[in-house]
């Protein structure tokens, strides 16, 4: 790893100033992706702002309508909330299946989600429960967030703050774990907000996204069933060591027939 | 740069480049050579030592992020007269064969008795997904855990 400026900012604001005054920033939160990338030199930050002294973005905050977290929560804070458990059940279950205890002991849901990594747990959450990536400068729509492989909406130095979830009716979250990293090979999420369905798909693609054809013929008709008649077409999708595009649209297929099944036992 | 933090109950300053690793403070200015470093690529957890509490991979923090933390490492947790009661269940079940996986194992374990109710065999091999052991199959691994549950 090579050498860095470390900072540590109260204050949101302070923290962009930082970012705007360094030569070539990286921003610090649970560092479970950023460490393991510097020490491969694939990150070389000359300058780290720690996320971790900014109270406003640490906690959460649930109504009967919204479930916010604030962007340095730890994902085995979501995943034991008491409070998220009772409105957003689905959410806790997510974050409880992301990578091993001592990960979610660090890792927070403002670093999964800025990372965009293909395969990661929580961008499924934002595609599928139609959330909101608040910044320090804006509201950005969880169906325009994610852009590409680690491409993000975000601009150079914008920060989130804080993720807001609609509470739907229900939701059902189902995960193809890879054996060895527990990250998604394919994970699907499948929400209802009063009738109507929403499906996010992570894993799958080059990022995070909705699953149009499967939404259509759940509207229709909601049961695991109905899933089977959807064409899911592979073009794109990831091909790697780990499984080939074609498994990929065909686990989709099988993870959201699971997720329908939780989701109408639930 | 100087980085204050307690380590088994004892408050500690070291003198550390920013991008030294808190498993190397543990290990070189601390001389605490249990917690051991297996890949240094966030995988297999010989490195987990106690944060705040939670179990954590000490080769995936950095100097600085450890100012003002609360750590335990396996020193801290027993004496050699009176071992930890997951150690001694380690050493009952023979839940050990070369030993280096196992410090973080029982550091990991403890967390896992500790934040669950009801642990079964098949929670227990879950909540181990973040240590590797190359040597036990970790049936008596397992074992010893499940028979610090038993004993309430
Ligand atoms: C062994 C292992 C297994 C894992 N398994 C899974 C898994 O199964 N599923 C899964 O989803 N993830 C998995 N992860 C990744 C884990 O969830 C990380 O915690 C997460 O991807 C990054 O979060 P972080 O807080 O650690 O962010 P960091 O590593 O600190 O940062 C990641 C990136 O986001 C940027 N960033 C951080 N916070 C913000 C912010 N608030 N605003 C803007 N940019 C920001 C940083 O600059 C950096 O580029 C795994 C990681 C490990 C090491
Ligand atoms: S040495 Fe830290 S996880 Fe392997
Ligand atoms: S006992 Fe040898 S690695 Fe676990």
């Amino acid at each position: 790893m090579y050498p860095y400026n470390y900072h540590r900012p109260t204050q949101v604001a302070e923290a962009v100033a930082l970012f705007k005054a360094s030569d070539d920033p990286m921003y610090l939160s649970g560092g479970m992706t950023l460490i393991p990338t510097m020490k491969q030199r694939l990150a070389a930050p000359t300058d780290l702002i720690d996320l971790s002294g900014i109270e406003e973005m640490s906690g959460l905050n649930a109504t009967a309508e919204v479930v916010q977290v604030g962007a340095f929560t730890q994902h085995n804070v979501v995943a034991r909330s008491a409070q998220v458990q009772a409105t957003l059940p689905v959410l806790a279950q997510l974050a409880g299946l992301i990578g091993d205890n001592q990960v979610r002991n660090r890792g927070t849901i403002g670093g999964s989600v800025a990372n965009s990594d293909p395969a990661a747990d929580y961008p499924c959450a934002i595609v599928g429960l139609g959330a909101t990536v608040v910044t320090q400068q804006r509201s950005i729509s969880g169906d325009e967030f994610f852009k590409d492989l680690f491409e993000t909406a975000l601009e150079p130095g914008e920060i989130i703050t804080r993720i807001d979830f609609p509470v739907p009716t229900r939701a059902a979250y189902r995960k193809f774990p890879n054996p060895a990293s527990r990250y998604a090979v394919v994970g699907v999420m499948v929400a209802d907000f009063s009738g109507s369905i929403r499906v996010g798909v992570t894993g799958a693609g080059p990022c995070a996204f909705r699953a149009s054809g499967i939404e259509e013929v759940l509207n229709r008709e909601l049961s695991a069933d109905a899933v089977d008649g959807v064409e899911v077409p592979d073009a794109g999708f990831n091909s790697d060591l780990h499984a080939s595009g074609e498994y990929r649209a065909h686990l989709v297929k099988i993870m959201a027939k699971r997720a329908v099944a939780d989701l109408l036992h639930s | 740069m100087k980085v204050s933090l307690t380590v088994n109950g004892r408050a500690e300053e070291v003198d550390v480049p920013t991008n030294t690793l808190l498993v190397d403070i543990l290990r070189t200015n601390l001389g605490l050579t249990g917690t051991h470093v297996g890949c240094d690529t966030s995988q297999c957890g010989a490195c987990t030592v106690h944060v705040n509490g939670g179990a954590v991979k000490s080769c995936t923090i950095l100097a600085p992020q450890a100012e003002g933390l609360e750590v335990t490492t396996i020193e801290g947790i027993g004496t050699m007269d009176q071992l930890h009661p997951m150690q001694e269940a380690f050493r009952e079940c023979h839940a050990l064969q070369c030993g280096f996986c196992t410090p973080g194992m029982i550091m990991q374990a403890i967390d896992l008795v500790e934040n669950h109710k009801d642990l079964d065999n098949c929670g227990i091999r879950e909540g181990l997904e973040g240590n590797i052991c190359r040597c036990t199959g970790y049936h008596n691994i397992v074992r010893a855990i499940q028979s610090v549950v038993d004993q309430g």
